[in-house]
């Protein structure tokens, strides 16, 4: 059984589980959507009240995934944690900020004596709704496009005090502000909010038992589904005929490989499919939306999971470098150079077989309050409310 | 003139341990509050008495407004060791990165999921379904902080890994050295015993001002019969297992030992000081930092050793060495760091002129399995952080500080001993209410229950000091390279954030608090 489990296939199914966090945290931005459409569903305080007692008994999924995601990259590539975060600090700095203002405007923003008054807390929201997923989109198009960075190991054997010792090195004095400079990083970010918004208008249709609201998301979404559909379609027409880095299964040498990620598609036609299924269920949960289906959030869910999924396999499967550096080449990461040892990956492994369970009990627990949607009755009688 | 990669050394340090006390302000109340509310709530499933259900609901809509903020620098903490720490991310992420991992799957979403069903779920699911919620939500709570202390363990012990050339980091090598250290197993029973008692003051010092002003007497009096016992017994336990850790550090960290005992001349039945004037400056004149001191003789040898005549090395044993007793130098773990590190230059350097010969040579040195290898990582790569050093003194830390705290945290947690036994006795004989001046005290104990909590957290971590890793990699290469303006500003930007923050969390608990429980039914 240990023989069967090698490095290698390990790598890759960490790359699968970190793949999988990721897609189920774009899945989960709908928080974000639905606090960012917010603004243009809810017209009167009580609507306002009744869209984000909605999205915020979510929150907190969100916002855990989000963590988990971190501590599993961490963990399972922590060469790719020490580069990117060190390296392209002022981007990931202003996503901590952005998920930080909303771990507490929900719980605050109606309680007496919050001191900064609700309106500030609600602002929090919508900063959190709006640039939350703009820039996590815009950070994640990174692993496509590349960032400007150097890794040498035995950096470790220089002296301290200037700072020659640090391994992972950013080529510019811009720290993560560089990636604003590659428009399709910004697209994908738009990508990614517009499409966090069309699942927050699809969830509010699902969730909240009023007229009002449905119709109001309903009009919200179509606007937002079609700039995302304009920016992704964009985005990955650009990503396949992009040129790639590919590294040597046998050297790990790197090369750059014209339409790198077409060719991942094609060698694994079984994500292909995921990706064009995805897609499809996407564009289908729009057309649900605008009919003013309530299910239109199961589809939009699920084709989220597997687009963002499949493309996440395709950035780092295949002998692809995941984590291009844009000054050198050969300092790109891949998942065979930049992973944890065989020992750790092992013994997470064995905790990963938690993560079904743990998929079970949210499932349940979610199914036994959340049964039937929320109605103004419901927040007029009082109880635990945001 | 420092240079600017030494400034964010310092502005990362202060901007992690500025989150980190942040943190720490709301995660004790919300592991031991969760409990408390789970025995309430357990009280109300046995019994069915509506009075235990209103006050299991008050208490938790307190831990509520504390639980949200302490996720929220929670998520910082987490991500400050990659933007902030990159060097060390890597150099010890291997290891590192699992428990945050096991932390994020097996706690997080347990506390996140049941947490939603224990403040939405009244109503809706049954009784004993939301029983069960609130028990794992507390229990969630707690494994978080278990797998965190594991990580923060291993920073003070590091065990159960190997240094990998081929990779230039360590790398673990038994998960149950790591998880189960003697470090590990000490520092999650004080945290949380600690914590459970900072929850138990918290409770009764809110039930002692509604009974000053003769408000919800009936909740007041029963919240403080529980959390006074269930604090009396955390206190004692917290004790208990702060005596261990003294005996722990004593031989993993002798030099924090000294420092928070401004031990500066080490020797046989050492006295334990029990307060003292430390020199601002933490040097010695006339081989003594402390001057007015009141000592309890051979006491600092028996709790450290279990011996009244055992040996306590000073700083200046530590710093100087003391051949009688065996005591390396610093100055000889620098010369050998210094060739550990060496060693890897020289590696660097073979596999870039290709020098097939040197790097076998060097590679045996770094095999485990070899006696050379054997001998070369147990006499000098197990003083690798040691070679990046400018000077044996950069070893100690701040010891007025550490004195300080150690005298605040003892001090404060022998008086909360007392207090929750007279508060739990008055209570029990029913002349509590009479003792107003006690419940004041109850009530001015909340914040020192806070500055005791902060002041462990403080020995700690400035104790482990100039080591992000002990003996392994100093805070001087651990950081990331960002300038240090940039660092700066985020420093005063989360200073600001957290403060605001922190404001809205105190208004909107006095505000609860001073609101009371719902409404009793008719």
């Amino acid at each position: 059984m240990n023989m069967l489990i090698s490095l290698q296939f390990l790598q890759h199914y960490w790359w699968f589980l970190i793949a999988l966090l990721g897609a189920l945290l774009v899945f989960l931005l709908f928080v974000q959507g639905g606090q960012a459409a917010a603004r243009w569903i809810a017209r009167s305080e009580e609507e306002r009240n009744l869209v984000l007692n909605a999205t915020g008994r979510k929150w907190e999924l969100t916002f855990t995934t989000l963590v988990t995601f971190g501590g599993a990259f961490f963990a399972s590539f922590p060469l790719f944690y020490s580069t990117s975060f060190g390296g392209a600090f002022y981007v990931w700095t202003a996503i901590l900020l952005c998920f930080v203002l909303q771990a507490v405007a929900y719980e605050y923003r109606r309680k007496p004596g919050n001191v900064w008054g609700a309106r500030t807390f609600d602002a929090f929201l919508t900063i959190n709704g709006v640039l939350g997923p703009l820039l996590l989109g815009t950070a994640v198009s990174t692993l496509f496009t590349g960032a400007p960075f150097t890794v040498d190991r035995f950096n470790l054997a220089e002296w301290a005090g200037e700072g020659d010792a640090v391994i992972s090195q950013w080529a510019t004095p811009w720290h993560g502000l560089d990636a604003l400079a590659n428009g399709w990083n910004i697209v994908l970010g738009a990508a990614v909010a517009l499409l966090a918004m069309t699942l927050g208008c699809q969830y509010l249709m699902n969730s909240v038992a009023d007229e009002t609201i449905a119709c109001r998301a309903r009009r919200c979404m179509l606007p937002a589904a079609l700039g995302f559909v304009a920016c992704f379609v964009a985005w990955l027409v650009r990503l396949l005929c992009a040129v790639g880095y590919a590294a040597d299964p046998a050297t790990g040498t790197i090369h750059a490989e014209p339409y790198k990620y077409l060719h991942n598609l094609a060698a694994m036609p079984y994500v292909a499919v995921v990706l064009l299924a995805g897609v499809l269920l996407v564009l289908r949960s729009i057309r649900m939306g605008w009919r003013g289906s309530r299910k239109a959030i199961w589809f939009g869910g699920s084709g989220t999971v597997l687009t963002v999924l499949a493309l996440l396999l395709c950035a780092g499967w295949n002998h692809t470098a995941y984590y291009p550096s844009l000054v050198d080449m050969q300092s790109s990461l891949t998942i065979a150079d930049s992973s944890s040892s065989l020992f750790t990956l092992r013994v997470m492994a064995w905790v990963s077989l938690l993560i079904p369970f743990v998929a079970a009990y949210i499932w349940y627990a979610w199914r036994a309050i959340d049964r039937r949607p929320l109605t103004r009755d419901e927040l007029r009688e009082g109880g635990h409310q945001y | 003139m420092i240079s600017d990669y030494l400034q964010t050394v310092d502005w990362s340090r202060a901007q992690f341990a500025l989150t980190a006390v942040y943190h720490w302000f709301f995660v004790p109340l919300t592991l031991g509050l969760g409990v408390l509310v789970a025995i309430m709530e357990t009280l109300y499933y046995r019994t069915g008495e509506e009075f235990w259900r209103r006050t299991t609901r008050f208490w938790m809509r307190l831990f509520g407004i504390n639980f949200a903020i302490g996720v929220a620098t929670g998520l910082i903490l987490e991500f400050e060791f990659g933007t902030n720490w990159s060097n060390y991310s890597h150099f010890v992420g291997d290891i590192f990165g699992a428990p945050l991992a096991i932390e994020g799957i097996m706690a997080f979403f347990l506390e996140t999921t049941f947490i939603a069903v224990m403040f939405f779920g009244w109503g809706k699911v049954s009784r004993g379904f939301h029983l069960a919620s609130t028990w794992l939500t507390a229990l969630g709570a707690n494994l978080s902080a278990l797998w965190i202390l594991v990580a923060n363990a291993w920073m003070q012990h590091p065990v159960g890994c190997s240094f990998n050339l081929q990779t230039v980091r360590n790398e673990m090598t038994s998960f149950w050295d790591v998880a189960l250290s003697p470090v590990a197993v000490n520092k999650f029973l004080h945290t949380v015993t600690s914590a459970f008692t900072l929850a138990a003051l918290f409770v009764v010092g809110v039930s002692a001002w509604y009974l000053l002003r003769r408000r919800e007497e009936r909740m007041a009096r029963k919240s403080i019969a529980l959390a006074s016992a269930f604090g009396l017994v955390f206190a004692l336990l917290t004790a208990a297992t702060g005596d261990q850790s003294g005996a722990v550090i004593a031989r993993v960290q002798p030099m924090k030992l000294a420092a928070m005992e401004a031990l500066y001349e080490g020797g046989q039945g050492a006295p334990l000081t029990v307060i003292g004037w430390v020199r601002p400056d933490g040097r010695p004149v006339n081989g003594e930092i402390v001057r007015y001191k009141i000592d309890i003789p051979r006491m600092l040898s028996v709790m450290s050793f279990r011996d009244a005549d055992a040996y306590v090395p000073g700083i200046r044993d530590l710093v100087y060495g003391n051949a009688k007793y065996g005591i390396m130098s610093t100055a000889e773990k620098m010369a050998r760091g210094r060739v550990a590190v060496g060693e890897l230059a020289r590696y660097r350097a073979a596999k870039e002129a290709d020098d097939r010969e040197t790097m076998t040579a060097i590679e045996a040195e770094f095999d485990a399995s070899t006696p050379e290898g054997e001998e070369f990582l147990r006499e000098y790569f197990a003083y690798f952080g040691y070679g990046y050093l400018e000077s044996p003194e950069q070893t100690v830390p701040n010891v007025p500080l550490l004195f300080y705290s150690f005298r605040v945290m003892v001090g404060a947690g022998m008086f909360f001993i007392l207090l929750l036994a007279a508060v739990w006795w008055f209570n029990h004989r029913d002349r509590l209410a009479e003792k107003r001046w006690l419940l004041r005290l109850c009530i001015w104990t909340i914040p020192l229950a806070y500055l005791a909590s902060q002041a462990g957290w403080a020995l700690a971590e400035a104790g482990r000091q100039p080591w992000a890793i002990q003996d392994l990699m100093p805070v001087s290469v651990a950081a990331s390279r960002i300038p240090s303006a940039s660092v700066c500003v985020t420093f005063f930007l989360f200073l600001a954030l957290f403060s605001a923050l922190l404001a809205a969390e105190i208004g909107i608990m006095l505000r609860q608090i001073a609101k009371g429980p719902e409404p009793e039914k008719e």
